[in-house]
């Protein structure tokens, strides 16, 4: 990855603010994730990482501020709009579709690059059956991509818990994103597995998408990303590299007043 | 054909236990075929009005293989059904009839039945479209509340507006359906001109159309469910936040599933108008709903096959074992001595009397027990009968829904 291209912003947070009532959930909150970065958001409990997310893909739209994605802006976009311009995500509470299984759910994934039409699915045309058979090809990739292909048949709920995380973001890459939005995706997991999965993370970004990722473990961000953003009760405290961070006032405060 | 042929070639060699629909499938196949013969052999020639039955029955299997795509399929919750029902038969009347004569419009439409098929299909899915787009976009539980409303006041308003509906008496003198023209076309020549004004009105004729529009169907919605739509409404019924996340459009997806059930139940009221050749607002009512609704859970909901077999079952239940509950009560009354039981006395009516008051309750009683002991229905999807036992079979695997059969 070049520097060139690593300057290029995909996604700019523009002074973004959310409120449920009168709780400010995020607060005038304003970054860049750049192009090709794996970038990180970190923060204690209710910090409001999960909020921004959800601000970004439409769910619970912003209630001040821009959020631009890749030159445009996609404020107040609907969540399908938001997967169709190139953003997906995973969720922090995992929400696969349980009674599908791996493969349909990474099917249904591609559901927004896919161009059958009522007409095309009542009547099976030829066209439909092969888009069929590309998505499915596509979606196996994707399963083997992501280590879980002995579960191919098997229903999302009965994966193992590590193995459903890795399936959200199977799901996720099937959208064919430029940007993926991970919420705490290591959440739960041992040393041993944290360390694998980032390093499907790092193969994601290869691939040349951008990850932008909610990490709670300080040590496990530290390790994967060069530019970390911290947002404590909903304000952005600090901005920079591991280094620039762990040294911060503020960080540090922030981390030790909810750790007792 | 030659997929056709492929295709029930699989079903013939499948394992019936990995695929118990296969099975129900050639089944009712097999029954579809040998339905006539048996009842004429059986009632020697005499049985005409069991075949109608039958042909009626199949409305109610159209009826309950559309309402499974909004309700099995889509998950969405719609009380009100039979207002499309109404709509489509309605519309049959409008168009195949001397009705809009006496109407302000002052001129009869006399639309061939094939077309008005289509006709009543599409003003259903439009009804259908128009109810959906505002409430679909709202939580699930408004469209319960809404499709209720819709289903009350649809049949009422075909009963109020009479200068338009002829009120209470209904529409009658529908038009006969015949045989479509290019079926009796030039090539027919003179061994065949007395099909020239073929019209439709043995029952045996409706049934085998009846048979022959329930396996398109059966074709169809198959198809859809295998299809990138079919796993679109699985996800939503799953978690739409989810869904929408993954780039679903879910009010669109939603409002799909909810028009195409209303355009089967549009399809199916325009069928039954033209059997019936009348239609009258008290045959719409919310117990046509409910019923529907009942087939559906009952069967299985979101297994075809099973919805099938719920829609066969409810209607035997309702249209011929209820009406003659009465009678026999009293006759095996009469054939165990208790004669007296019969024979009305004060707040008595007599056991006939009393049974034909009770047999809803008896119904009622039945779908409770059948519910307890079976909660994902007589054939339920694999889904259906994974998720009422939750955890109980944790590493089961499972044939894909979207699968090829063939
Ligand atoms: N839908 C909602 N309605 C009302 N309040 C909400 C909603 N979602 C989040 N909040 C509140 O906003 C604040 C931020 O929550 P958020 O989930 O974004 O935190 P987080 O940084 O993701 O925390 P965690 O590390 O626990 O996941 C919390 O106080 C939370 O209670
Ligand atoms: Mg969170």
């Amino acid at each position: 990855m070049t520097v060139e291209a690593a300057a290029d912003p995909i996604l700019r947070i523009d002074h973004v603010t959310k409120r449920f009532g009168g709780l400010v959930a995020v607060d005038d909150v304003t970054f860049d994730v750049k192009k090709g970065e794996i970038f990180a958001l970190i923060g204690p409990n209710g910090a409001g990482k999960t909020t921004l997310f959800n601000g970004i893909t439409g769910i619970f739209p912003p209630t001040a501020g821009r959020i631009v994605f890749q030159g445009r802006e996609i404020t107040g976009a609907k969540p399908h709009q938001v997967a169709a311009f190139g953003i997906a995500r995973t969720f922090q509470n995992i929400r696969l579709f349980e009674y599908m299984s791996s493969l349909d759910n990474v099917r249904l994934g591609q559901h927004c690059r896919m161009h059958a039409k009522l007409w095309d699915s009542l009547f099976k045309t030829p066209a439909e059956h092969r888009e069929e058979q590309r998505v499915t090809d596509r979606a196996m990739e994707l399963l083997q991509f992501v280590g879980i292909e002995q579960y191919t048949h098997i229903y999302a709920r009965n994966l193992p818990y590590g193995s459903q995380r890795r399936l959200e973001i199977a799901r996720a890459l099937a959208t064919n994103p430029a940007l993926l939005l991970l919420d705490e995706p290591a959440a739960g997991f041992t040393p041993q597995e944290k360390v694998e999965l980032m390093g499907l993370v790092h193969k994601i970004v290869d691939q040349g998408i951008t990850v932008f990722l909610i990490e709670h473990d300080m040590k496990v961000v530290m390790g994967v990303s060069r530019r970390i953003v911290v947002l404590d009760h909903g304000e952005k405290i600090a901005e920079g590299t591991p280094e620039q961070v762990r040294r911060d006032q503020r960080v540090i405060e922030a981390y030790l007043g909810t750790q007792h | 054909m030659r997929g056709l042929l492929s295709r029930l070639g699989s079903i013939l060699e499948s394992d019936p236990r990995k695929n118990p629909n296969a099975v129900v499938y050639l089944v009712l196949a097999v029954a579809t075929i040998a339905f006539p013969i048996g009842v004429q052999v059986a009632t020697r020639g005499s049985g005409s009005f069991l075949i109608s039955q039958a042909a009626d029955a199949g409305v109610y299997i159209l009826l309950a293989i559309g309402l499974n795509v909004v309700v099995g399929f889509a998950g969405l919750l719609d009380l009100g059904y039979a207002a499309f029902f109404a709509i489509g038969a309605y519309t049959y009347a409008f168009v195949a009839s001397d009705h809009l004569e006496f109407t302000p419009i002052h001129q009869a439409l006399h639309i061939p039945f094939w077309i008005a098929l289509l006709v009543g299909m599409f003003a259903a899915a439009g009804a259908g479209a128009i109810l959906g787009a505002p409430t679909l976009r709202l939580r699930g539980d408004y469209l319960a509340i809404v499709t209720l409303g819709f289903g009350e006041i649809v049949p009422r308003l075909f009963r109020n507006a009479s200068t338009w509906t002829s009120g209470v008496n209904g529409i009658s003198a529908l038009d006969t359906p015949a045989l479509p023209i290019w079926l009796n076309g030039p090539w027919s020549g003179d061994a065949l001109a007395i099909v020239q004004n073929f019209k439709i009105i043995d029952p045996l004729a409706y049934y085998v159309i009846m048979a022959i529009l329930v396996a398109i169907s059966v074709l169809l919605v198959n198809n859809l469910r295998r299809s990138r739509m079919g796993r679109a409404w699985m996800a939503v019924r799953e978690d739409e936040v989810a869904a929408a996340a993954m780039g679903v459009n879910t009010v669109g997806v939603k409002l799909l599933a909810f028009s195409i059930g209303a355009a089967f139940s549009g399809f199916a009221g325009t069928f039954y108008g033209a059997k019936l050749s009348l239609v009258s607002p008290e045959n719409f009512g919310f117990t046509v709903s409910i019923t529907i609704l009942i087939m559906v859970v009952l069967g299985g909901m979101g297994n075809i096959p099973g919805v099938i077999v719920g829609a066969l079952l409810i209607y035997y239940v309702i249209f011929n074992i209820l009406p003659g509950l009465p009678q026999q009560a009293s006759d095996f009354a009469n054939s165990i001595g208790a004669t007296s039981l019969n024979s009305p006395s004060g707040d008595w009516p007599g056991l006939a009397g009393e049974v034909q008051r009770l047999k809803y309750l008896i119904f009622g009683l039945i779908l409770v027990l059948t519910m307890l002991l079976r909660p994902q229905g007589l054939l339920p999807s694999r889904q259906r009968a994974e998720e009422l036992q939750k955890g109980v079979h944790d590493d089961t695997t499972i044939e894909d829904v979207n699968a090829e059969t063939t």
